[in-house]
């Protein structure tokens, strides 16, 4: 396994992306670490002589209205955002994959029930869940935290349910059980190991869309309440003093693009690293990869291929780790 | 009908599109599917207003303690509870709802006493052109720009536009607005920064003035989703077995995809246009509060702040039941387009 998570992370930093996403990305969470410890300035402290505080060696971003650091705010935004993404993402995995277990494995009638569930709720979209409990419980980060991920979950789950069938579908399933495994097991071994790429990469997104979120929501009043500083929240108590001093709102507002658009890229290296069929493309992007392209050659991937119904010839002596060698022939056999 | 910025990434793969969401039941003929169609479109409605509902249950007290005020006596609170109907049983709270919404009665406002139908149909003057406005926006930019990335995205201006979407997908769309209204409200004096005329569409042009920056704010963010799968799905249409048939038969690379591959790249652009639909709707309900527009999500955030419940709950419906609304029809309307599709589910 700790061969796989290095060849994994060797993979992310092999791709263009991928390394910009993590020096991104690793940024934000230096950002956050270091606000623990050390800030230029207590954030939250008034300070009337450096009212508007320009640009310079004193204030690095500035001062607000009130004289509060604005280098020191940003910072400590980092960790408010970092740990309500974190967070809510580990909401989303769990939500996720179990939805997306539950729409597989029960019986037709019941899997189909939580099939068509998952896609009702996926019409109730997360900000309003997150704006309905603020309202019932008062805006707070929990309700943010509770409210991302919940709803993020609810379309991981959308996007693993068809993993889990395409998985539970293949012959070494069926081989496994045929040998006698049990749901669990099949489970444990099959279908979590062969579904990972796909949700590693969706968490990675959905740590971008929780960032974003939390922004939005304590812009709009429904996220962290004062007096922890947060980006989105920044944001509007600087927007009244649009006019006066516009250079204030662009601190919060560049550590939010820059923070998603690591997270994003992050997750872009991470689809490149797990799919050896987009390995030779062409920077700039991933999607769009034509099925077929035997580009396989790539002998370093140790992520199992995606079970897209490529031709198994192509793909099955090249992509196999240790623990998937095993299965590799049983699926390469199986489709031929 | 999902609504996220990341949807293009993994929805992206246009056969992802075509396939049956769960185990196919037998096809049959187009009017069997639709009315099949329609009846989950029924039941989901009815799963998302017992949803709303109950979401909305969970809140400690109630709307007569809010209408009563602190300062009223238990025997006052008891009385309006009883006006309003709080003290009867939940189930019957539920059917006198939403039986009144059905025949287009959304109740009235705990706090103005107003009819909430009344200021939903209002309100909807201001997102509605405002949400279409920023659809139209976002497809004449995304959809050209898109098809280039893709015929070019071997060289640099398909890569340059390719980080660009990247990047607007990492902006949140109020700090778009905002930026926008330092250039060009308040540098430039071109439009208004904020607000809406007193007096609605009376005066179209101060109208549709005071939605031009609210609009782009939304289309930005929007195209860039767009561009991304236009460029992905066009791409995908690139390696078509047809598109070789198309230049072997001597047709350049720029005609064959004229051709026949705008036609097939554009179904699952259609069905991305549905599912984005609730994104756009969200996205309004922050712009709005951005530029003081009073819209759906202006009135949405105000009321969530005076706990006026029976708005809320209405406005939520209403949002939640247009994203469905348009997910239907926009299934539905692939269906009609796509012959391959007319068999499946």
């Amino acid at each position: 396994m700790t061969g796989s998570v290095g060849a994994l992370v060797r993979g992310v930093w092999g791709s263009r992306s991928g390394r910009l996403g993590a020096v991104l990305s690793g940024l934000v969470v230096v950002a956050a670490v270091v606000s623990l410890v050390w800030t230029p300035y207590d954030p939250s402290r008034v300070d009337p002589a450096a009212s508007w505080a320009p640009v310079g060696t004193a204030h690095w971003f500035g001062a607000d209205r009130l004289g509060r650091d604005l280098f020191s705010q940003v910072l400590v935004g980092a960790r408010t955002t970092l740990v309500v993404a974190v967070a809510a993402t580990a909401i989303a995995a769990a939500v996720g994959v179990g939805l997306a277990l539950l729409a597989t494995l029960p019986p037709r009638l019941v899997a189909e029930g939580v099939a068509h569930l998952v896609d009702v709720l996926l019409a109730f979209p997360v900000l309003l869940l997150a704006m309905v409990l603020a309202a019932v419980y008062g805006g707070s980060r929990w309700t943010a935290i509770v409210a991302i991920g919940v709803g993020a979950g609810i379309g991981l789950g959308r996007v693993t349910r068809g993993e889990v069938r395409r998985v539970l579908g293949a012959d070494y399933v069926l081989a496994a059980r045929a040998a006698g495994a049990g749901t669990g097991r099949i489970v444990r071994r099959h279908v979590l190991p062969n579904i990972a790429p796909t949700v590693w990469v969706q968490l990675s997104l959905i740590l971008g869309l929780s960032v974003l979120t939390e922004a939005a929501l304590s812009y709009l009043g429904f996220g962290t309440p004062p007096p922890t500083p947060s980006w989105g929240r920044m944001l509007s108590e600087l927007q009244p003093y649009l006019t006066l001093r516009p250079l204030t709102l662009l601190w919060p507002g560049l550590a939010v693009v820059l923070t998603v658009l690591g997270f994003n890229l992050l997750g872009d290296g991470l689809r490149e690293a797990g799919d050896p069929r987009l390995r030779e493309r062409p920077a700039g992007g991933s999607d769009g990869a034509p099925r077929t392209a035997a580009a396989a050659t790539t002998p370093a991937s140790t992520t199992p291929a995606p079970p897209a119904p490529a031709p198994m010839a192509a793909v099955a002596p090249t992509a196999g780790s240790a623990p998937r060698t095993r299965l590799r022939w049983v699926r390469g056999e199986g489709r031929a | 009908m999902l609504g996220w910025p990341w949807l293009p990434e993994w929805l992206g793969q246009p056969e992802w599109l075509g396939q049956p969401e769960w185990p196919e039941r037998g096809g049959g003929p187009m009017a069997v599917i639709v009315l099949r169609r329609l009846g989950l479109l029924v039941v989901s409605l009815f799963v998302a207003s017992l949803l709303v509902f109950a979401l909305l249950r969970l809140l400690p007290g109630d709307a007569a303690d809010v209408l009563a005020g602190t300062s009223a006596s238990p025997d006052q609170v008891l009385r309006i509870r009883h006006e309003i109907g709080a003290d009867r049983s939940l189930p019957a709270q539920y059917l006198h709802w939403i039986g009144g919404v059905l025949t287009g009665d959304f109740g009235v406002s705990a706090l103005s006493g107003a009819s909430v139908s009344a200021e939903l149909s209002e309100k909807l003057r201001v997102t509605a052109p405002l949400v279409g406005g920023a659809t139209l926006l976002a497809l004449a930019v995304a959809v050209p720009l898109g098809i280039l990335a893709a015929a070019r995205h071997r060289r640099a201006s398909g890569v340059a536009l390719s980080a660009l979407s990247q990047l607007g997908l990492a902006v949140p769309a109020f700090w778009i607005g905002l930026m926008l209204v330092t250039v060009f409200a308040v540098d430039w004096r071109l439009l208004p920064a904020g607000g809406f005329p007193a007096d609605g569409w009376a005066d179209p042009v101060a109208a549709v003035r005071a939605l031009v920056l609210p609009a782009v704010t939304l289309a930005v963010v929007e195209a860039a989703v767009l561009l991304r799968f236009v460029r992905s799905a066009t791409l995908e249409v690139l390696h078509a077995d047809f598109i070789r048939t198309a230049r072997s038969k001597g047709l350049t690379r720029g005609q064959a995809l004229r051709r026949h591959g705008i036609r097939n790249a554009a179904l699952p652009v259609v069905s991305m246009l549905g599912l984005e639909f609730a994104t756009l709707l969200l996205g309004a309900v922050v712009v709005e509060n951005v530029f003081a527009l009073p819209g759906l999500g202006e009135m949405l955030v105000a009321d969530i702040g005076n706990r006026d419940l029976v708005k809320v709950q209405g406005t939520v419906l209403l949002v939640t039941a247009a994203v469905l609304v348009v997910g239907f029809g926009v299934d539905l309307a692939h269906r009609l387009l796509d012959p391959r599709l007319r068999g499946a589910r």
